[in-house]
């Protein structure tokens, strides 16, 4: 498909902000936490259940289930009470009204992330593309945000990359 | 259902071009609201059905995370009980329906998938990269990824 031409969304001003951490915000997992998260899942595993058999497993408590990083403390005073983490989120705010999920990324270090971590996160903007949609006929902004999850004692845990699109209104 | 804890699978006996044990979901209503809890994630529509319309939406959808941790469990499976789990990553492609009412959970079968493109050993680890993806009812792709996890061997 021809590119079609059309005016960047992208200022200096949004290309500053790539790199630039964000507020932190801490997680817990629990017991329960863990429990409710792999019960959600699905997972039958009794690891994600049983204190017992997951240290038999060679964990210090239960695990997390990959895609687990912990459950923002929740404020009513600061948490948004929709999705529960820092309400307003980064410093980052597309342009676009309408915003799709497109794609989650995780990556492990190997240490372990069991019921009983806190983990401290923050997030940063990592890039800023544009692309035009030959679908919805309108210009799409796709930006990557990851976010580095640390545990209590200091140890970086996960790297998750967030892809979200923002686009205006056809027809607007 | 599936066993619990499945056998443990060795870094030898794979191969790249191996299709590793599929994983079947049907996520229901219920089950969404079961992940709204789990993660925290309490978007209306999710569970809402006037509410995912009003958003332009046919129905409720699938939250995109859940599918993400469901390629998750497709591969924690795949890992077994000493493997590891070491990288999920999918692009959501399209939306996914959840069952309701009286429906069958049947009807809005999920299925994962993995398939071997790569393994390696790097100092001690044993890494196998997949190809991975969460398949529709239809046979269509909505959510393809790649994982990457570490195997023990046999020595």
């Amino acid at each position: 498909m021809a590119d079609q031409e059309f005016e960047s969304a992208i200022t200096d001003e949004m290309r500053a902000l790539i790199g630039v951490k964000g507020p932190e915000t801490i997680s817990e997992l629990t017991t329960t936490s863990v429990r409710m998260f792999a019960r959600s899942v699905g997972y039958v595993d009794p690891a994600f259940y049983d204190e017992e058999v997951a240290r038999e497993r060679g964990y210090r408590s239960l695990p997390a289930p990959p895609g687990y990083l912990g459950t923002p403390l929740y404020n009513p005073a600061d948490s948004d009470p929709t999705f529960g983490g820092r309400r307003g989120g980064g410093g980052f705010r597309s342009p676009y009204p309408l915003v799709l999920n497109g794609g989650t990324d995780i990556e492990y270090t190997g240490e372990q992330i069991c019921a009983g971590d806190t983990l401290t996160s923050s997030t940063a903007l990592a890039s800023l593309n544009e692309r035009w949609s030959g679908a919805l006929g309108v210009p799409m902004l796709i930006q990557v945000s990851e976010t580095t999850y640390t545990n209590q004692n200091g140890k970086v845990v996960a790297i998750s990359r967030g892809t979200g699109i923002s686009y205006p209104r056809p027809g607007d | 259902m599936s066993d619990a804890v499945p056998d443990q699978i060795y870094f030898e006996d794979i191969e790249v071009g191996d299709s590793i044990p599929e994983l079947e979901k049907s996520p229901t209503s219920q089950q969404l609201v079961q992940w709204a809890a789990g993660s925290g994630d309490f978007y209306q529509i999710h569970y809402d059905t006037s509410y995912a319309q009003d958003t332009g939406l046919d129905d409720i959808i699938v939250h995109g995370a859940l599918k993400h941790a469901f390629l998750g469990e497709l591969l924690w499976r795949f890992a077994g009980p000493e493997g590891e789990v070491k990288r999920v990553q999918c692009s959501y492609r399209g939306m996914d329906p959840a069952a309701q009412g009286r429906e069958s959970a049947q009807e809005k079968k999920f299925t994962l998938r993995g398939t071997v493109t790569r393994k390696y050993t790097e100092g001690e680890r044993n890494i196998v990269e997949l190809d991975i993806e969460g398949v529709r009812d239809d046979g269509s792709v909505s959510t393809p990824g790649q994982g990457v996890v570490i195997l023990p061997t046999r020595g």
